[in-house]
């Protein structure tokens, strides 16, 4: 078989000392700046870049992708124990993984976590090796509507982010819409929101964001009133999973899995959908949605999957298209180009044992994140018993050191002071930032891909029934505001939504 | 704890003031940082990622790159303007440092009078792609069909002021027609949408698009620039076609701020042009579909003449379209 061969030639590629060697500086760094709050793969891939010229082309690469994939890991730690999510995908993870570490199971959600990332990243790697080609294939057919229409779709039922009030999830979505549009008009070039500012031109860093409406407002409660501060996250119970934890955490994988293999394939925005797809389908699903939101281990297990299966095959567009799907894989683009192979249709004819020797790091790479992660495990909690007084400001030297690292753009590290601010605002309202995430990621997508799309159909509004893919997308947005709307349903959604007051 | 990094935040501050003071006789005497005003893993950084690997070995210390993106490259570019003139901080633009005085109409720095020019570094050809299925097949026919159907032709470009968006002013000038502009944020989502068919055109740098070509993804019609590629022997020019108005380059030159130390210039422009020399500079160029500049073009001269020509070449183009960044 071809595959077989195909494999044996990556494996050969990838056991190799000098290449193991840099796959695991790769996963260890891709842990440790996922681990560190703000500093994400994207600096630290452009700072090792110039290391990476002495290199032969496979050994760069497979430690860039390492970092890539590791930083997939490391970035749910923060988000668990400090509510300090360092990209979009951890977002998600922030909801009911910190609500975990506040009830002393902050082990447990660590460990799903890990488990839940190996898992996802290996089926993803598997499918990129089957079928990488055609997929690449199937994702070229989605035009602007179509991406108009899922992420539509993706908002529509990710209201379920949100475990209060339905209305202030609504609030904040628009929130996040609205902010979403500060930085310069794709289509028109004009500068929307900007003060007169011009560092304001490509809009608010969504790490800043991140960083200021969950970490920083989150300091800023801790710090309100010093005698009754919370000490509940230092209580640690237990380290591992019970048998009943692995048996619900079983299931969200899988779908997890699934939807993040799925939507990674995009190279249009799929893989920030991902998280989110699956943790609105896992509070859906589960028989008692009411624990979401105050630590429900399957909204870590789905969203953590889903996250890092979709690390995994958004290199799908990358090596068979020469296509990247994010900024993280144009700076591969760019590591290719200086190792002199211009990523495109040929690499997998031309360059096989590239091809299957970075697929083939893949799986010893994710093997060894969850051999290191799962010991880390009780050294980071570990870091909930050092003093608050230290570990505060710690956190707000790194998430600037992290955020200006990232454009050299002092104005990303104002945007966390002011969204620190508006977080805590929105934390006294009883607002949730979860929903102000998503809101602000997918509005600028929604907005640039309905504009292109009315662009290409010279104005017909027409064209997103008539394409299949945005029609079949949105007869299913439908049906779920259908559902939502049925008396019957409706009663028992009262229950999902209680307002916690 | 704080106070260890108070301390070492300080010691950091005084230890670059102090060597910022250096004279130009034991020039470098510390890392030279060039300012790449677009993200990582791009064209233009690629291209002075190659160049400052080069360099560094040539004046014997260290060559950073410092992406520093946004606002089409003002951004990056202003910080460099603003900076001290040591020979410390180094700007490498393309093209639009000489679009920018046009398409912002208001810009805090002028590309000719805050810099001091040190050489060109390359110029990149462009070349003109269809989704595969587009109706003409040769470059003629495409000329033809455009003539006639242009005002019903998607032309997707990488965003205002980009290259793409440049060269597809230059096209639209030299027919007379208005195309549909279909703007992406960046060159990636633009040649994903034409392998994909949902848009028809597009004008981009090669190291954007020769590989695609090369593996029959898109049709191509033409290179840009008056000869044929080494890479893409099989491609006619503009000039064969009889569009030589569309003679469009996207080149790169590396600035120092206004006021640099001529003895500096000299240094940087003889270790540019050594740099340009470089077997391996040489070959990841041509990779590229690009070469590296000649020695009479890596000049302070030639760059300050190519600036200035270029500025007044595009000005009247980017009035006539009316698509302004601000």
């Amino acid at each position: 078989m071809d595959l077989l061969s195909h494999l044996a030639l990556g494996f050969e590629t990838a056991f190799t000392v000098t290449n193991l060697l840099w796959c695991f500086v790769g996963v260890l760094l891709g842990t440790l700046v996922g681990v560190l709050p703000g500093i994400g793969p994207t600096a630290t891939i452009a700072m090792l870049l110039p290391i990476t010229f002495t290199f032969a082309p496979v050994t760069a690469l497979i430690m860039l992708s390492g970092i890539y994939y590791g930083a997939q890991y490391g970035g749910s730690t923060t988000a668990i124990l400090i509510n300090l999510p360092g990209e979009s995908s951890s977002a998600v993870t922030a909801i009911d993984g910190y609500q975990m570490a506040r009830k002393g199971r902050a082990g447990a959600a660590l460990a799903t976590a890990a488990l839940g990332s190996f898992f996802a990243g290996s089926v993803a790697t598997l499918i990129l090796a089957i079928a990488a080609p055609p997929l690449a294939r199937v994702a070229l057919n989605f035009g602007a509507a179509d991406y108009f229409a899922l992420l539509v779709l993706g908002l529509l039922v990710s209201i379920s982010l949100a475990h209060g009030s339905v209305l202030k999830a609504l609030a904040m979505i628009a929130l996040g819409l609205l902010l979403g549009t500060v930085g310069q008009d794709v289509t028109s070039g004009t500068p929307r929101f900007t003060l007169g500012f011009r560092e304001l031109y490509g809009g608010i860093n969504f790490v800043s964001l991140a960083v200021g409406v969950f970490g920083v407002a989150e300091i800023f409660r801790n710090l309100e009133n010093e005698r009754t501060r919370e000490v509940g996250v230092s209580r640690v119970t237990n380290l591992w999973l019970t048998r009943a934890d692995f048996r619900a955490i079983a299931a969200p994988v899988l779908r997890g899995t699934a939807v993040g293999s799925l939507l990674g394939i995009l190279p249009g925005g799929g893989h920030v959908l991902s998280s989110f797809a699956s943790y609105s389908m896992e509070k859906n699903l589960a028989a008692d949605k009411s624990a979401f939101g105050h630590g429900a281990i399957q909204g870590v297990a789905g969203p953590e999957s889903a996250n890092n299966a979709a690390a995994q095959t958004s290199f799908i567009p990358l090596l068979t298209l020469g296509i990247p799907a994010h900024p993280v894989m144009a700076l591969i683009v760019g590591a290719f180009i200086l190792q002199g192979i211009t990523p495109g249709p040929n690499v997998i004819n031309d360059q096989p044992a590239l091809f299957w020797g970075i697929i083939a790091s893949m799986w010893i790479g994710n093997t060894m994140l969850v051999i290191l992660n799962l010991p880390l495990i009780g050294l980071w909690v570990k870091m909930l018993t050092i003093p608050y007084r230290v570990l505060f400001p710690a956190i707000v030297i790194f998430a600037s050191i992290g955020c200006y690292s990232i454009n050299n753009n002092p104005f990303d590290v104002y945007a966390i002071a002011v969204s620190g601010v508006v977080g805590y605002a929105l934390i006294r309202l009883g607002c949730e930032p979860a929903p102000l995430l998503l809101g602000f990621v997918l509005g600028p997508l929604l907005e640039e891909n309905l504009r292109r799309a009315m662009i290409l159909s010279r104005g017909d509004p027409l064209v997103f029934f008539q394409r299949p893919i945005s029609a079949t997308l949105l007869a299913l947005g439908l049906i779920c505001i259908v559902l939502a709307a049925l008396p019957s349903i409706r009663r028992k959604r009262d229950t999902v939504f209680v307002e916690e007051d | 704890m704080l106070k260890t990094l108070a301390a070492a935040a300080l010691c950091t501050i005084l230890a670059m003031s102090g060597a910022s003071a250096q004279s130009a006789t034991n020039y470098p005497a510390q890392p030279i940082t060039i300012v790449v005003p677009f993200s990582a893993g791009g064209p233009t950084d690629t291209v002075t990622r190659l160049v400052a690997q080069s360099m560094s070995k040539d004046l014997g210390q260290q060559v950073l790159v410092q992406n520093v993106g946004g606002a089409g490259g003002t951004l990056g570019a202003g910080q460099v303007a603003d900076a001290t003139a040591d020979g410390y901080t180094l700007l490498l633009h393309h093209i639009g440092m000489s679009t920018a005085p046009t398409l912002y109409r208001s810009l805090a720095f002028d590309p000719l009078k805050d810099f001091t020019p040190i050489g060109l570094v390359t110029s990149v050809p462009m070349t003109l792609v269809a989704r595969k299925d587009f109706e003409p097949t040769t470059m003629a026919e495409l000329v033809d069909y455009l003539k006639t159907k242009g005002t019903d032709t998607t032309y997707a470009n990488a965003g205002i002021g980009s290259a793409s968006h440049l060269c597809g002013m230059l096209l639209q000038n030299a027919l007379g027609v208005k195309m549909i502009t279909v703007p992406y944020q960046g060159a990636a989502p633009a040649m994903t949408d034409i392998m994909g068919g949902q848009v028809d055109l597009l004008c981009d740098q090669t190291t954007n698009t020769t590989n695609q070509i090369k593996g029959g993804e898109v049709k191509a019609y033409a290179v840009t620039t008056p000869e044929r590629l080494a890479s893409l022997p099989d491609l006619p020019t503009t000039k064969e076609s009889n569009l030589p108005a569309l003679n469009v380059s996207v080149w790169h030159g590396l600035y120092g701020p206004a006021g640099l130390d001529p003895a500096i210039v000299a240094k940087l422009q003889a270790s540019l042009a050594k740099a340009l020399k470089d077997e391996t500079v040489k070959a990841r160029f041509a990779e590229l579909g690009t070469a590296p500049a000649t020695e009479a073009e890596a000049t302070p001269d030639a760059l300050r003449q190519t600036l200035t020509s270029q500025i007044e070449l595009w000005r009247p183009i980017i009035q006539a379209a009316g698509e302004y960044a601000d």
